[in-house]
């Protein structure tokens, strides 16, 4: 027991953070390829693309994990094929649910890298590109600078939704200390359990965490306003 | 250099053709819509649908479809509205092209173009705590400083209030003075054509109409801008002396000379003037009984009628210049004017230039 929080809950915890950091930081860098084409392609498809980004925001989370526990299971598409390829499947496993973290938060990350990209408009990159800039070194030198707002708010947004996170985890997850169980599910259990005092701990941690979390973003908000300057 | 560019965005065509002098300001002039902007555009390699032919310091730029990237391209642009990074400070914008081309190949100095723009003192600050005139100030600096090849520049002075224009203007003639590049200057005010640029690119929907020398294409009768309503010739001339006692400068174009508000330019600077047609008027003999101060022996040139019912458009001739004068019908016949005849050109009031 550390501050009320018996190991197995601050097991929990810790492996909530480490699953919102590392799907977090995995669809940070996935997302920017994405986000730019939505931000600047004239193609009609785009609508269709943006739809399909934001279906985690209205879908209910158990259906999400529904179809992924199918996907990723050993007779799915994806698992089947690891199983093949002499790999395991991707159900009950810390892999699955950082992908299932992925899927659910994918519009908390590309939302707001698409705007910001889109504040940030195509003069800029142009600007940089008539002073000897190449491609990349415009990412780094001007984007990057000018939307860390943009990718400030995906970070905290996907992280603190992955913290809550509860019915894709358990649909593909299922509740296995350690491996699989997360703070959420351990929150659920307690209660099922009628251990309230249990439920009230990690609770709290979880709340606390989010607002301080939020509070941050907020606060960082002041002062990264390049993109509105520079429109 | 032959230019040559096509492009098509939906309805708009451009289709361009001109010839780029080695040196000097050629301005590209045409109202808005005209396609100015796409071809200047086009020429950074900003249009990747763009097509056509272009070759800068013996480096192709653009082989038909084919384009060099913006990047690799020793070229300076300057928009329309400054474009400065807002989370650089001043210096560090002017530093991000320079720093990006190699030391050896620099041949614009870093001091000498923070003076020339007058930048001291504002390399500490950022963007945003500049006034119109310094960002593009600013924006000229950093193009400049990346020593390019060909210069060019989208309507620098459009966004800017008439403040802000008189106090970048300056340096902008002072960078025609000193510029050993060719400069293209997207525009449609008449005024900067006529104090900036020495050669002339006329477009019209998407074409290119004509292209000359700056007083070639104002006067020609052919085209539009002989036929506006403010339309002006340009005179080059040479400063000679001050009279002091009467604030006037004499200046002479061409062997005769005109008389200007007080210039405070030694003998010899080479001066532009410019002459409104409505300000011109014809004599057949000279006026000596004339409050107006400058009366130039000319030649008419052409004859045509005016757009303006019941005016004739007057080319006259001054040397190897050319004046516009813009007279009645009547008085034309009155005084029986006709190709070829010698008269006084009774010249109201000159702006320099």
């Amino acid at each position: 027991m550390i501050l009320g929080i018996a190991e197995a809950d601050w097991i929990a915890l810790l492996l909530t953070l480490r699953l919102a950091l590392i799907s977090t930081v995995l669809l940070l860098v996935l997302c920017i390829p994405l986000a730019w084409w939505l931000a600047f392609t004239p193609n009609r498809g785009k609508v269709l693309v943006e739809a399909l980004v934001a279906l985690p925001l209205v879908l209910p989370p158990t259906v999400i994990g529904f179809y992924l526990l199918i996907l990723l299971g050993p007779r799915g598409a994806v698992g089947g094929a690891l199983e093949a390829a002499g790999l395991n499947h991707l159900a009950f496993s810390f892999t699955g649910l950082v992908v299932g973290s992925m899927v659910y938060s994918l519009p908390f990350v590309v939302q707001p890298l698409q705007n910001a990209f889109q504040n940030l408009g195509s003069r800029p990159l142009e600007a940089a590109a008539t002073l000897r800039a190449g491609p990349l070194d415009r990412f780094v030198t001007v984007v990057l600078p000018l939307t860390q707002r943009g990718f400030l708010t995906a970070f905290v947004l996907s992280f603190a939704h992955t913290l809550g996170e509860f019915g894709v985890l358990l649909m593909i997850g299922g509740s296995i200390p350690g491996q699989t169980q997360v703070a959420s599910i351990a929150i659920y259990n307690h209660v099922e359990a009628l251990d309230y005092g249990a439920a009230h701990g990690l609770s709290l941690v979880l709340l606390v965490l989010a607002f301080v979390l939020l509070l941050s973003v907020y606060a960082l908000n002041r002062r990264f306003r390049w993109v509105g300057v520079a429109q | 250099m032959n230019v040559i560019f096509d492009l098509r965005r939906g309805s708009f065509a451009l289709k361009a053709e001109f010839d780029l002098p080695d040196r000097g300001v050629t301005a590209i002039f045409g109202r808005s819509g005209c396609g100015k902007t796409s071809l200047l555009r086009c020429m950074a390699g900003l249009e990747p649908e763009a097509s056509g032919q272009l070759q800068v310091a013996g480096q192709a730029w653009q082989r038909g479809a084919w384009s060099l990237p913006t990047h690799e391209r020793a070229l300076g642009y300057v928009f329309q509205e400054a474009s400065l990074f807002p989370h650089l400070t001043v210096e560090r914008n002017l530093r991000y092209g320079w720093r990006r081309v190699a030391p050896g190949k620099r041949r614009v100095e870093w001091q000498p173009t923070i003076e020339l723009l007058g930048l001291e003192g504002l390399l500490d600050r950022y963007p945003a705590q500049l006034s119109g005139g310094q960002r593009q100030r600013v924006a000229v600096g950093r193009a400049l400083l990346t020593s390019p090849d060909l210069l060019l520049m989208d309507e620098p002075l459009a966004s800017l209030d008439s403040d802000s224009k008189a106090e970048i203007l300056p340096y902008l003639e002072k960078l025609h003075r000193d510029l050993a590049v060719p400069l293209v200057y997207v525009s449609h005010s008449q005024d900067e054509v006529l104090r900036l640029a020495d050669q002339l690119v006329l477009m019209d929907d998407g074409q290119v109409q004509t292209q000359g020398p700056v007083a070639d294409v104002l006067t020609r009768l052919d085209m539009p801008l002989a036929h506006q309503q403010g339309a002006k010739a340009l005179l080059e001339g040479a400063v000679v002396r001050q009279d002091e006692a009467d604030h006037l400068t004499e200046v002479i174009c061409d062997g005769q000379s005109i008389w200007v508000s007080q210039l405070n330019q030694p003998p010899g600077t080479p001066v532009r003037l410019s002459v409104a047609a409505r300000d011109v008027t014809i004599s057949r003999a000279p006026a000596t009984d004339s409050s107006v101060l400058n009366c130039l022996a000319v030649q008419i040139d052409a004859l045509e009628a005016d757009p303006q019912p019941g005016h004739v458009l007057v080319v006259l001739r001054l040397g190897a210049q050319v004046l516009l004068s813009r007279i009645t019908e009547r008085s034309r016949r009155q005084l029986a004017l006709t190709r070829g005849d010698c008269v006084y050109a009774l010249v109201k009031g000159v702006a320099v230039h």
